[in-house]
């Protein structure tokens, strides 16, 4: 059997990332544990067994736990965890919506996290996203599933300032991700001493 | 580009969805006794209309649900858009019913 490489998909951006000015700031998340929820009922019942509410507001996400629950769709969510390996927080998640007819499934592998942090960067993501990024319409919590560029993302806000985002991409768009991105930051990013 | 509005998600561009055809086209009712040509024309047959048309979306690069849209053909104009779990009436009648070919 092939032996399993231990990289991140990002490996090779590594540089080209560091080296990004304050204003336009990207770094890889850690890897955390993901999975998603599909539970049609939401109420008192769920949010007692999961231990926290679902947000059931769209384009919303919460905090839960260590981790985060992101809106995905009327039934379904995207649960994250910074403790758990992906087993535990599958387990315990399809333990608790099981019950209510819901299911659990581990989606680790599909898609890792960039923090985007700056002032300057939702100037860098209108390049490709044509969603209303400004805080006082994409606040703190405030969620998007939607294309940047041409790849498939979420879209988090963690600042009710507007220059501190995270975005989930799938592993094998990460690379092309990145690509955009240190394209669309290339005018804000010095490239040469002056 | 043309902005569509998910009854979800909100305003998004038209390239993260997909065109799903003429809505509210009515499934046989006895679908065993239907003629060869009946089934044609359910699956294969739809209305070609000038003008305002009930037609099926999905959002599929966002929340990935399917709605329903009146849309006008000619301006390319999305009059309102409708989750499938809405109460409210359909906003135009159901398509003809199976059109015969024998009338
Ligand atoms: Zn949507």
């Amino acid at each position: 059997m092939a032996e399993l490489l231990g990289t991140h998909p990002l490996e090779a951006w590594s540089t080209a990332l560091e080296r990004l000015p304050d204003t336009v700031g990207i770094t890889v998340e850690p890897f955390v544990a993901m999975a998603v929820v599909r539970l049609g009922a939401v109420g008192a019942a769920a949010s007692e067994a999961l231990g926290a509410d679902l947000p059931t507001m769209p384009n919303t996400w919460a905090q839960h736990g260590t981790g985060r629950a992101v809106w995905l769709g009327p039934d379904e969510w995207l649960l994250s965890s910074t403790t758990e390996t992906p087993e535990e927080l599958e387990g315990r998640i399809r333990a608790a919506v099981l019950p209510l007819g819901g299911s659990a499934t581990d989606v680790s592998a599909q898609r890792i996290g960039l923090r985007l942090t700056g002032a300057r960067l939702r100037d860098v993501l209108a390049k490709g996203c044509s969603i209303d990024l400004h805080p006082r319409v994409f606040g703190r919590g405030s969620s998007a599933q939607t294309l940047l560029g041409q790849a498939g993302v979420v879209l988090l806000a963690l600042s009710g300032a507007g220059d501190d985002f995270v975005v989930l991409v799938r592993s094998s768009f990460a690379g092309y991700l990145a690509d955009w991105l240190l394209d669309a930051a290339l005018e804000f990013t010095p490239t040469h001493d002056s | 580009m043309q902005l569509i509005e998910c009854p979800w998600c909100g305003p998004r561009e038209e390239v993260e969805f997909h065109y799903g055809g003429q809505a509210h086209v009515p499934y046989p009712d006895a679908p065993a006794e239907v003629s060869d040509e009946e089934w044609a024309h359910y699956v294969f047959f739809r209305d070609n209309t000038k003008g305002r048309f009930a037609e099926r979306w999905c959002h599929s690069a966002g929340c990935r649900r399917w709605f329903n849209a009146v849309r006008d053909t000619t301006t390319y104009r999305f009059e309102r858009v409708q989750r499938l779990d809405d109460p409210e009436p359909h906003a135009t009648e159901p398509a003809r019913a199976r059109r015969s070919t024998a009338s």
